[in-house]
C-alpha cells in the first residue's frame, strides 16, 4: 500500500498537497513544543531546558517504531522508502559545521523558519544567514566537490552495521532514548533557570 | 518551565506521527534546508541565468530537477511549516515581532551571532546533505548510518563549544 506516491495511489500533484499539509503539522508541533525560541533550544547544551532532546528522540523512536509496525502489517514497503545515503567524510564535516552554527545561532533551519513565522527577527536573520551559507557552498562548489562526493558507502542502515535485526535495534534505541530522557530530567533539576 | 508549551513527550510523539505520515504518504522524511537550496537555485536561474548554466552546483541541481527547482516536495512542506507555526503561535498568543536574546547581551550581538550561525548551518547542511530535520531526524527514523553520524556530529560539536559562547545563552 504505502508509500502512497511511489505505488501511484496518489498523483505527484496530490503529493505536493500532502507535503503542504504535512508541513503544517510539522510547523505546528515544533512551535507548540517551544522550538520557536532559540533560548529554549540552546537550553539542551547547558542542561537548563532539554526539550530538544525529549522531542527529538521521542519523535525519532515513534517514527521508527511506526515504520516497523507498518511494515510488519504490510502497510508500507520499506524498500521503497527513501534512506539517506552515507558519505562519512562529508556527513561528519557537515555535522560539525552545523553544530557550530547551532551553538552560535541557536536555531536549526526548520526551527528558524518556525520562529520567523511568529515574528522573531533573530530567526529571520538566521534564515538570511542560511541562504548566504548555501550561496557560499554553491559558488565555491568546485573547491569542495570531491570532498563532498568522497567515501560513498551506499544506503546502509545502522542495524546492518552491527548485525542485528531492525526490531532489536529499535528496542536498543528505545532503551537509549529512555536513559537520555532520565539524564535530561536530572539535568533540568540540577541546572534550573527561572526566567528565559 | 513555561507551561504554555506542549508536553515535550507528547510533542515528540506528534512529531513522530507527522514524520511517519511523510514516509507512508510520500516515501520520504521531513526537511528544511533543501527548500532553501531550491530558493537559492531558483534565484540564480532568474537573476544570473548565464552563471546558473555554467556553475557546476546549479547545473547539477537543474539537471536533477528538470521541472524547476521550486517544484519540490520540500518547498511545499516548508510553506506548510510557516503556516503551521503561525497558527500555533496565534493560538498560544506568541505572535510578536521581537529580537529574542539573553538579558546579558544586546540585540545587536544576538543578531550578529544569529547571522553567523545561519551561515555555518547553511553551508554545513549542504555538505552534510541535509540538516537536523532531513539528515538527522528523518535519517534516524529509517536507521540510516549517515543520519546517526550527522546527528552525533551536530549535537557533539554544539556541546563541545557550548562553554565558549555561554555568555550568549546563560
Amino acid at each position: 500500500m504505502g508509500p502512497l506516491v511511489v505505488n501511484e495511489i496518489i498523483s505527484s500533484s496530490t503529493n505536493f498537497l500532502f507535503a503542504f499539509l504535512i508541513g503544517i503539522g510539522f510547523g505546528f508541533v515544533l512551535e507548540s513544543s517551544g522550538f520557536s525560541s532559540s533560548r529554549k533550544l540552546a537550553g539542551v547544551f547547558y542542561g537548563y531546558d532539554t526539550v530538544v532532546l525529549k522531542v527529538f528522540f521521542t519523535a525519532a523512536i515513534t517514527a521508527m517504531l511506526g515504520l516497523l509496525f507498518f511494515s510488519l502489517f504490510g502497510w508500507v514497503d520499506l524498500s521503497l522508502v527513501y534512506v539517506n545515503p552515507t558519505f562519512l567524510p562529508s556527513a561528519i564535516a557537515g555535522g560539525v559545521i552545523m553544530g557550530v552554527g547551532f551553538i552560535l545561532g541557536g536555531f536549526c533551519p526548520g526551527t528558524s523558519v518556525c520562529a520567523a513565522a511568529i515574528g522573531k527577527i533573530d530567526a529571520l536573520v538566521f534564515v538570511g544567514g542560511l541562504i548566504l551559507g548555501i550561496v557560499i557552498f554553491a559558488e565555491g562548489y568546485p573547491l569542495w566537490e570531491s570532498f563532498y562526493k568522497a567515501g560513498f558507502q551506499g544506503f546502509p542502515r545502522i542495524n546492518e552495521l552491527i548485525g542485528v535485526s531492525q526490531g532489536v535495534l529499535a528496542l536498543l534505541m528505545v532503551l537509549v532514548a529512555l536513559s537520555m530522557f532520565w539524564v535530561g530530567e536530572w539535568a533540568e533539576k540540577k541546572f534550573p533557570r527561572e526566567e528565559y | 518551565m513555561n507551561t504554555k508549551y506542549l508536553n515535550p513527550y507528547l510533542g515528540g510523539v506528534l512529531l513522530g506521527l507527522v514524520l511517519l505520515a511523510a514516509n507512508f504518504i510520500s516515501g520520504r522524511g521531513l526537511g528544511a534546508s533543501g527548500a532553501l537550496k531550491s530558493v537559492v537555485v531558483q534565484a540564480a536561474n532568474v537573476i544570473t541565468p548565464e552563471h546558473a548554466e555554467n556553475a557546476v552546483f546549479y547545473k547539477e541541481y537543474n539537471h536533477e530537477h528538470p521541472k524547476g527547482p521550486m517544484r519540490s516536495w520540500l518547498v511545499f512542506q516548508v510553506l506548510g511549516v510557516v503556516v503551521g507555526a503561525f497558527i500555533s503561535g496565534a493560538l498560544a498568543g506568541r505572535l510578536k515581532v521581537k529580537v529574542e536574546h539573553s538579558p546579558k547581551i544586546t540585540s545587536k550581538r544576538r543578531l550578529i551571532f544569529a547571522l553567523a550561525g545561519g551561515v555555518f548551518f547553511g553551508f554545513g547542511s549542504q555538505l552534510g546533505r541535509g540538516c537536523t530535520s532531513g539528515s538527522a531526524l528523518s535519517g534516524m527514523a529509517v536507521l540510516s548510518v549517515g543520519g546517526f553520524v550527522t546527528m552525533a556530529a551536530i549535537f557533539g560539536t554544539a556541546f563541545a563549544l557550548a562553554y565558549f559562547v555561554r555568555k550568549n545563552w546563560i
